[in-house]
């Protein structure tokens, strides 16, 4: 707890916010809480028919490819290690440009929003090389080219769940992409400054956060369970 | 001045330092490094039971969540009517996960009981389709 609470403090006694933080970002947590069970559906609904299933295609075996390298890779998931590793830097330049925000120091913010923006644009780009070259091997919404780990048949389950969650999730980056962008036009216009704080980045990261803690499982749930 | 509140600018919590948001990152990255060296192994090896390994990843999954959550989103330095607010609802995912996959698993049973031509399919080995490695 960051606040020293005064004795015989009533939080719930009005004339104060009990939850001690702004309105806007405790709305902003309020939606997440709604986006997460959201996903939280998405990936259930994707477990529950996993369960289901005799058998499901090996994701070592799927997810294999390096843009540039001929053929496989030696090391399956290679490029989703690095998706991964992009999302978690932009996370943290992200908050970087929160705790420059905090100190009003709006060059931090402008630079380590810069960074975020790019991360996010690194990431948006891995996700659409991936999509094309699983689109080019024949899947799809409804094609299915992969087989199950133990040989037979797969259905189009398997790329129906990927494609949807992985997409819904590329569309929270793209937004996420966009709002960020706007955040940094704002801060390097001075915005902020005439408010005197830097309250919307902050909203801004806890939403660009909640994109990353979504991502933490999307990767689990399809390329390593 | 008695009363504790938020001051324009949400000042009231302390910064953020720059070391623990580095020690988060180092852990975040720690914690998926391991979980893919042990996918990767397992793929090349079989080294340890799959349902052990995906305990490992499952609980891999929500430290880091819990991480980004508490540092990242700076969660744990809020009051503890905001933490409840948010962690208590957060309790029916547990009720979540646990019937559906739990119908998932029982719908799979009762068809591989009842409906023999499933069971004929999933157990008949694909046909290789032209054009797919």
């Amino acid at each position: 707890m960051a606040q020293v609470v005064p004795a015989g403090q009533k939080w719930w006694g009005g004339g104060k916010s009990p939850y001690n933080v702004e309105y806007g970002k405790l709305m902003m947590w309020f939606f997440l809480m709604s986006d997460a069970f959201t996903f939280g559906a998405f990936l259930i609904s994707y477990g529950s028919i996993r369960f289901s299933s005799n058998s499901w295609p090996n994701p070592n075996e799927v997810f294999r490819t390096f843009p540039g390298v001929p053929g496989e890779m030696p090391v399956p998931l290679a490029f989703v290690s690095l998706m991964t590793f992009i999302l978690i830097m932009s996370s943290v330049t992200m908050v970087l440009a929160v705790a420059s925000g905090h100190n009003n120091d709006r060059k931090g913010v402008v630079k380590w929003m810069f960074w975020t923006i790019l991360g996010g644009i690194a990431f948006l780009s891995c996700q659409a090389w991936e999509w094309t070259h699983l689109h080019g091997e024949g899947a799809w919404w409804g094609r299915n080219p992969f087989m199950n780990a133990d040989g037979t048949q797969s259905s189009t389950n398997f790329t129906n769940f990927f494609f949807t969650i992985t997409g819904f999730h590329g569309f929270h980056v793209f937004s996420g992409v966009i709002i960020n962008i706007i955040m940094l036009i704002m801060a390097w216009r001075g915005s902020f400054d005439k408010r005197g704080h830097y309250l919307m980045i902050e909203k801004a990261g806890l939403y660009w956060h909640f994109v990353d803690l979504v991502w933490v499982f999307v990767f689990t749930c399809f390329y390593l369970l | 001045m008695s009363d504790v509140h938020v001051d324009a600018a949400g000042h009231g919590e302390p910064s953020f330092s720059t070391k623990a948001i580095w020690r988060t990152f180092w852990i975040l990255l720690i914690i998926t490094v391991v979980e893919l060296m042990l996918a990767i192994l397992y793929y090349k090896t079989s080294f340890l039971p799959k349902h052990f390994l995906n305990g490992i990843f499952v609980i891999g999954t929500l430290a880091k969540a819990f991480f980004i959550i508490a540092e990242f989103m700076h969660l744990k330095h809020e009051i503890k009517n905001l933490i409840l607010s948010l962690a208590l609802p957060a309790i029916l995912f547990v009720w979540f996960l646990i019937a559906f996959l739990w119908d998932g698993n029982s719908y799979k049973e009762l068809r591989n009981k009842y409906d023999s031509y499933h069971v004929q399919q999933s157990k008949t080995p694909a046909a290789k389709k032209p054009g797919v490695e």
